[in-house]
């Protein structure tokens, strides 16, 4: 290749053709690493988005911890969810349901079936949670009772900071047997 | 039939021949790669090569910059006076080396304007344009003031203060124009006054319309430059005439590398500001172009009244127009400068003329003390704008579901009625969305706790007091609430 490249560049030129393809090959490994030195910016720049950290954990208020202490059946709450698109900040409404776990402490479940992700209703006549899409049961606990769905309802992080239960909304990946978070 | 077989046999054994003459020699064969190379590198350079002839090809390389870092850019820009700022914003404050590829960008811009007099001026001097080379001269000058306008055009994106005033200044000029001025005017702002579809206008001109045309020009430019052949040196030379490659190839090469590293120097230790995003009440701001037309707007502070038209059109067209027909009417054949004094001492009485006018300008906002202090609170206004963390825009949708979620917290409900009733939103605006007279006070929260809203709500700072803030007089419970409302504004 390169004995093939200093012939046509001699009939060209008419001198010296080993230093003129030294001179091109030594050219071209110069752009080459240039070139590679000048597009690391614009490759960190294209994959910020993938390589940044996770956002901050972001708490959302659910209620007072009076008011939800003192309800007996599940409570279903509608919170605020703060997430970071981009150079955008969204908030949307998430549903989720306040239990009270065994030992009568507060806890919230995701109101996101983990069978394919419908929301699931608590109905009082029955006791139980029944997700509309494929008839999953729930106890008021969140625990399988019957149907498609892999798992029970998820459990979200909670928290009690000021007389305020707060949770950590998170996404599961649904169809898996164990908790899994996906966002 | 029998000629169409003899083709293909002879096809096939030039086919088997390539195999055999390596990877290069069949795509040459395929592509036509190596007289495509014979054309572009062995160009004759009569003379020899010379760091005289270096700028031209150090303005391609500047204009491919600018057009990758550009691009680049275009991967968090949105063309929109809501987000304009914000996504800029993110670029310089957030995103990983966007801060570096927007400096690469913008220092970039006053490097074309630069290459670009010292590429015209080597043209004069050598007295290139003449002759054959007058079409040449012409793209060239039309290539001129596509760059300017692309500088223009690109100023304005960013939406702060200076970008907004300056463009507001800018095209302002146009409505100078005899009898059309108004209607060009608002053809480029989209409207009488500026405002979104300015930017949506600017941003089309700035990275489609314009760079087709360069694009176009650059090719017509560069195809009547090998049509004409290069000009060579003044005089006739000992020197033989060299190729292309590798001298001159080499010389252009390390200019390009010169260019490269004082843009990265430059963009590394002094990075581009964004000022605080653009506020159209603003009556206080003082814009101030970008250097290279500095000169330009101080020539026009000089033109009033029925003058105006003069100074703004006929002026600065007959320049224009004689620097682009100039191989039309100086059609002797002399090159060298010092057998042309008439010549060059019009073009030098220009250049150092933009250059005091440059000074003019410097001197008299420096010696106004009004002047020189709101310029400097700008630019103090924009350190601070650069050291405050990125804030995120709130989605459309989001705002309501605040608001909505608002009134299930009584406290802050009633902090919203007092707010009203106190007309702390009449400076800060409704919502706490700030306006020309008082700052927001959205995201406030993540500035001051509680303890230090309360603080400053009963003593604000003196130069909060200066702004118009007044002491709030509220009983605890009242304070209590308003500083939740202020709190849940996010």
């Amino acid at each position: 290749m390169n004995a093939g490249q200093g012939r046509t560049v001699d009939n060209a030129a008419g001198s010296r053709p080993a230093r003129r393809s030294f001179l091109a090959a030594l050219l071209g490994l110069g752009a080459a690493v240039v070139g590679a030195v000048l597009s690391v910016p614009l490759i960190r720049m294209v994959l910020y988005p993938l390589l940044r950290t996770t956002t901050p954990e972001s708490w959302s208020d659910v209620g007072s911890e009076a008011e939800l202490g003192s309800a007996s059946t599940p409570a279903r709450k509608t919170i605020l969810v703060e997430q970071r698109d981009g150079w955008r900040k969204v908030v949307s409404e998430k549903p989720v349901y306040v239990i009270k776990d065994p030992n009568g402490q507060l806890a919230v479940l995701s109101a996101v079936c983990p069978h394919l992700g419908c929301l699931v209703a608590w109905q009082a006549d029955r006791d139980e949670f029944i997700c509309p899409c494929h008839q999953g049961h729930f106890g008021a606990d969140g625990k399988l009772l019957s149907g498609p769905p892999p798992r029970g309802m998820d459990r979200l992080d909670s928290k009690i900071q000021n007389g305020v239960l707060q949770v950590h909304y998170q996404y599961f990946r649904q169809l898996v047997p164990d908790k899994e978070v996906i966002g | 039939m029998e000629t169409d077989n003899s083709r293909s046999n002879l096809d096939n054994a030039a086919d088997s021949a390539e195999a055999h003459g390596g990877l290069f020699s069949w795509l040459d064969r395929r592509t036509g790669l190596n007289s495509l190379l014979h054309i572009a590198l062995d160009e004759p350079v009569p003379g020899g090569a010379r760091l005289a002839y270096i700028f031209g090809s150090g303005l391609l390389f500047l204009f491919l910059s600018q057009v990758i870092t550009g691009v680049f850019l275009l991967l968090y820009y949105v063309p929109a006076a809501d987000h304009a700022h914000t996504t800029v914003a993110y670029i310089t404050k957030a995103v990983t080396a966007g801060s570096f590829v927007r400096s690469i960008h913008a220092y970039g811009s006053s490097a074309v304007i630069i290459v670009l007099l010292l590429h015209m001026t080597q043209t004069f001097l050598y007295g290139s344009y003449k002759g054959r080379r007058d079409l040449l001269w012409v793209a060239g000058c039309v290539l001129f003031v596509l760059m300017l306008g692309m500088a223009f055009t690109g100023y304005l994106l960013p939406w702060d203060q200076k970008a907004y005033f300056a463009t507001t200044v800018g095209t302002n000029i146009l409505s100078e124009v005899p009898f059309v001025g108004g209607a060009l005017k608002s053809l480029l702002r989209g409207g009488t006054e500026m405002g979104t579809l300015t930017v949506s206008r600017f941003f089309v001109l700035h990275v489609f319309a314009i760079p087709a045309c360069i694009f176009a020009f650059v090719g017509i430019h560069v195809y009547l430059f090998r049509q004409a052949g290069a000009a060579g040196p003044i005089e006739p030379s000992k020197h033989p005439a060299e190729l292309f490659y590798p001298r001159q190839v080499l010389l252009d090469v390390g200019f390009a590398l010169a260019i490269m590293a004082c843009l990265g120097l430059l963009a590394h230790y002094a990075p581009t500001e964004l000022g605080p995003r653009a506020n159209p009440a603003d009556t206080q701001y003082i814009p101030r172009p970008e250097w290279y037309y500095i000169p330009i707007f101080q020539w026009l502070k000089y033109w009033h009244g029925a003058l105006s038209v003069v100074g703004i059109l006929v002026i600065p067209g007959i320049v224009a127009l004689a620097l682009l027909l100039l191989p039309f009417f100086d059609r002797r054949p002399e090159r060298r400068p010092w057998k042309r004094p008439i010549a060059v001492t019009i073009y030098a009485a220009v250049f150092i003329a933009l250059g005091i006018l440059g000074g003019l300008s410097h001197r008299n906002d420096m010696r106004d003390p009004s002047t020189a202090a709101q310029i400097a609170r700008q630019d103090k206004d924009e350190k601070v704008f650069m050291k405050e963390p990125f804030q995120p825009d709130l989605s459309g949708s989001s705002v309501a579901a605040v608001n909505t979620a608002l009134t299930t917290d009584p406290l802050a409900a009633k902090g919203k009625t007092i707010f009203e009733a106190q007309s702390c939103n009449a400076c800060h605006g409704d919502g706490g969305v700030g306006t020309a007279e008082a700052p927001k006070l959205v995201g406030v929260s993540a500035k001051f706790d509680i303890k230090k809203l309360e603080a400053i709500l009963k003593q604000p700072s003196t130069a909060m007091v200066q702004g118009g803030m007044t002491p709030t007089d509220l009983k605890d419970e009242d304070l209590k609430a308003l500083i939740a409302y202020v709190e849940s504004l996010k």
